[in-house]
C-alpha cells in the first residue's frame, strides 16, 4: 500500500463514462477481499436467521425414540440427546447471537459516542468521566453480565444490557481520543470563533471525524459481544434454556461429547464462523477507511 | 520515579473505589429487593425480613457502602448465602489452580506469541506472515469453550494422550499437574496470543523503519541482531501494555476454561454461585478479579522505565 495519498484519477474529470469499463462491482470485490468475504458469509448467516421458520426441521420437537442420531439421514446435521434436529436448532441460534450482537454494538457506539463527545468537549468533565470509565473497564466483562443476569430474571433483554456496560468505556475511550485531536483544529476553532453555539460545534463539526473509527469499533464490539453471549448461555447466566442458542447447544451437549461430537460441533462452527465473518468486515471496513492503521495491522 | 508511582497508586485507589461502588450499586440498581434476591425465590416474607435486618438494608445507602467497603477493606467479603462460609476463604480455597492456569498460560502464550509476531514482522508480507495473520483473526473469533471441547474431543476423547478434565495440586507432582494444565493453558491462550502477536507485528513493523534500525544494518550488523537487540527491545512498550490489557481476556477467560475443563479453581467458584443464585460469591470475586486486573496494569506502567530508559517519569 502507497503511503501517500494520491489524488482519485476521476477527480476533476466528470465522473460519468469512467466507471463503465469493468463492472463496478468486481472492481469492489477485487479491492476488498475481506469485507466482500465477510459480508458474504454474514449476508449467508442472516438470511438463514431470518428465513429459520420456513427452513426445513423444527428446533423444539422431541423424539426420544431418535436421539443423538449422527448426521445425514432424515437430519442434515443429526439430533441432540431430546432427539431434536441439531439443525434447525442451530439455524434458529442464529436468531438470539445475531439480535445481541446488533443491539449491543448499537446501544454501546450510541451511549458510548454520546458520552465520549461530551467528556473530549467538556474540560471540566473529562478526568471524572474517564475515572469512571476506567473503573468500569477494571471490572471483568463476563463477571459483570454474569453478576447482572443472576440479579434479574434471565431474557435477551438482560443479555443485551449486561453485555452493553462493559462494552461503553472501549467506545468512550475511542471517541474521546478522536476528540481530543479534532478540538484545536483551525476548522473547529474558526466555528467556535464564528459563534455557533457548543452542541452545533460538537455535532457538525467534531462527531463527523469519529465516525470512521466508530464504524470500525462497532463490527468489533458485535463479534464480541456475541461470544460473550453464547459465552453467558454456556455458563448458564445467558439466554433462557428454552430459546435455542449456540452457547445453550453446546452446555447441554458436552455430556455426549465423546458418543455425539456433532451436538457441539454444529453450533461451535456456526458461532466461530459469525463472529469470524464479522471480524473480517471489521478488518475490511478499516483498510477502506484507515488506510495508516491498515498498513500496521 | 517515586511521585510517578505515588500519582499511579492515589488514582488507581479512586479507580477501585468507583469499581468497588459499581459492584456494590449493581444489586440495588437491580429491580427488585436486594433481600427478596439474596434470600431466593423460596423464602418466606419473614426470611426475607429477618435478612433485610442482618444485612442492614434499612440504613441509608452511603452508611451501607462505607459499612461494607470498611469490611472489604478488612479482607471480609461477605458470606456465601449457599454455604455460609466466608467468600474470601472460599477463594483461598481455590487459589491454587486459577493461578496455575493462569500462570502457565500467559508464560506460553508471551512466549508464542512475540516470538510469531517477530517473526511474521521480520517476513511482513511472505507466506508465513499472512499465515500468522490468518491464525490471529481466527484466534479472535473462535470462542474459548468450543477450542476447549475440540481440543478435549482430539487429544483426550480420540488420541486418548491427555486426561480429559480435573485438576491434580502440583504438590502431586509437577508431571500430572501440567497433563492436567496442558490443554486448558493452550484452549485459554489462543485469543491472548491472536492479540499480542498482531500487536508485536505491528510495533516491530514501526520499529523496523526507523532510521537506526538502517544504520545498524548499513554498518553490517547481523539480521538476527537488528531484530532483537535494536527492534524488539524498542517495540516493547506497547507488546508490554498490550500484554496487560489482554488480562481481562484472561480473567474472563479463566471462568469459561475452569468450566470446560472441570478445574476447580475460582473461575468454577463463580459458574457454580450462578445456579445456586449465591450473589456475595459474584460480588466478591468480581472485586478480587478487577483488583488483579488494576494491579497488572499498575506493575505494567511502572515497567515501563525498565525496558525503555527514555521513558521518565516526571
Amino acid at each position: 500500500m502507497t503511503a501517500i495519498a494520491t489524488v482519485p484519477p476521476d477527480a476533476d474529470r466528470p465522473p460519468a463514462a469512467e466507471v463503465r469499463r469493468r463492472p463496478p462491482l468486481w472492481r469492489f470485490v477485487r479491492r476488498n477481499p475481506t469485507l466482500v468475504l465477510g459480508l458474504a458469509i454474514l449476508v449467508a448467516i442472516a438470511a438463514a436467521a431470518v428465513l429459520a421458520p420456513l427452513l426445513p426441521g423444527d428446533p423444539f420437537t422431541m423424539q426420544p425414540s431418535r436421539r443423538l442420531a449422527p448426521a445425514g439421514g432424515a437430519f442434515l446435521l443429526g439430533t441432540d440427546a431430546l432427539g431434536r434436529d441439531v439443525f434447525a436448532r442451530t439455524v434458529h441460534g442464529a436468531r438470539v447471537s445475531l439480535t445481541v450482537g446488533l443491539s449491543v454494538a448499537a446501544l454501546s457506539v450510541l451511549t458510548g459516542l454520546a458520552i465520549g463527545l461530551t467528556a473530549g468537549y467538556v474540560r471540566g468533565l473529562d478526568t471524572t468521566v474517564m475515572r469512571l470509565m476506567d473503573a468500569l473497564m477494571s471490572l471483568p466483562a463476563i463477571l459483570l453480565a454474569i453478576a447482572l443476569v443472576s440479579l434479574t430474571k434471565a431474557s435477551v433483554a438482560t443479555v443485551i444490557v449486561a453485555i452493553t456496560v462493559p462494552e461503553i468505556p472501549r467506545v468512550v475511550r475511542l471517541v474521546r481520543a478522536v476528540v481530543l485531536t479534532v478540538r484545536d483544529q483551525p476548522y473547529v476553532q474558526a466555528a467556535i470563533a464564528g459563534g455557533a453555539r457548543t452542541p452545533k460545534v460538537i455535532v457538525r463539526h467534531i462527531m463527523p471525524s469519529t465516525l470512521a473509527p466508530l464504524v470500525v469499533q462497532a463490527t468489533y464490539v458485535c463479534a464480541s459481544a456475541i461470544l460473550i453471549e453464547a459465552a453467558l448461555s454456556f455458563l448458564g447466566a445467558g439466554s433462557p434454556p428454552d430459546i435455542p442458542s449456540w452457547g445453550n447447544m453446546i452446555a447441554s451437549s458436552r455430556l455426549h461429547l465423546a458418543r455425539a461430537p456433532w451436538t457441539m460441533f454444529a453450533p461451535g462452527l456456526a458461532l466461530a464462523l459469525t463472529v469470524l465473518a464479522i471480524n473480517l468486515i471489521g478488518d475490511g471496513l478499516r483498510d477502506r477507511l484507515d488506510p495508516r492503521l491498515a498498513r500496521r495491522m | 520515579m517515586l511521585k510517578f508511582a505515588f500519582d499511579r497508586l492515589c488514582s488507581i485507589a479512586v479507580v477501585m473505589v468507583i469499581a468497588a461502588l459499581l459492584v456494590f450499586l449493581l444489586i440495588h440498581l437491580a429491580p427488585g429487593d436486594p433481600a427478596a434476591i439474596i434470600a431466593g425465590d423460596n423464602a418466606t416474607t419473614e426470611q426475607v425480613a429477618a435478612l433485610r435486618h442482618t444485612l442492614g438494608l434499612e440504613d441509608p445507602l452511603p452508611l451501607q457502602f462505607v459499612r461494607w467497603a470498611g469490611a472489604v477493606l478488612g479482607g471480609d467479603l461477605g458470606v456465601s448465602i449457599f454455604s455460609g462460609a466466608p467468600v474470601l476463604g472460599l477463594i483461598v480455597q481455590r487459589l491454587e489452580p486459577t493461578v496455575s492456569l493462569a500462570l502457565l498460560t500467559m508464560l506460553v502464550a508471551v512466549v508464542l506469541a512475540v516470538s510469531v509476531g517477530v517473526l511474521a514482522a521480520a517476513k511482513a508480507g511472505s507466506l508465513i506472515d499472512r499465515t500468522v495473520m490468518v491464525f490471529a483473526v481466527l484466534g479472535f473469533s473462535v470462542p474459548v469453550f468450543v477450542v476447549g471441547y475440540f481440543l478435549i474431543y482430539v487429544f483426550s476423547i480420540t488420541l486418548r494422550w491427555l486426561p480429559v478434565q480435573g485438576y491434580t495440586p502440583i504438590a502431586e507432582g509437577v508431571r500430572p499437574w501440567l497433563e492436567h494444565l496442558i490443554l486448558p493453558a493452550v484452549t485459554l491462550g489462543l485469543a491472548y496470543v491472536a492479540l499480542i502477536a498482531r500487536i508485536t507485528r505491528a510495533a516491530m513493523l514501526d520499529v523496523l523503519a526507523e532510521d537506526y534500525v538502517r544504520t545498524a544494518r548499513a554498518k553490517g550488523v547481523t539480521p538476527g541482531r537488528v531484530l532483537l537487540k535494536h527492534a524488539l527491545r524498542n517495540a516493547g512498550v506497547p507488546i508490554v501494555t498490550i500484554i496487560g490489557i489482554g488480562v481481562a481476556l484472561l480473567i474472563g477467560g479463566v471462568v469459561i476454561t475452569e468450566t470446560v475443563f472441570n478445574l476447580p479453581g475460582v473461575g468454577r467458584l463463580v459458574v457454580d454461585a450462578i445456579s445456586k443464585r449465591d450473589y456475595p460469591i459474584i460480588q466478591g470475586v468480581t472485586l478480587v478479579f478487577s483488583g488483579v486486573y488494576v494491579v497488572v496494569n499498575l506493575l505494567i506502567d511502572l515497567s515501563y522505565a525498565l525496558i525503555d530508559p527514555r521513558v521518565s517519569y516526571k
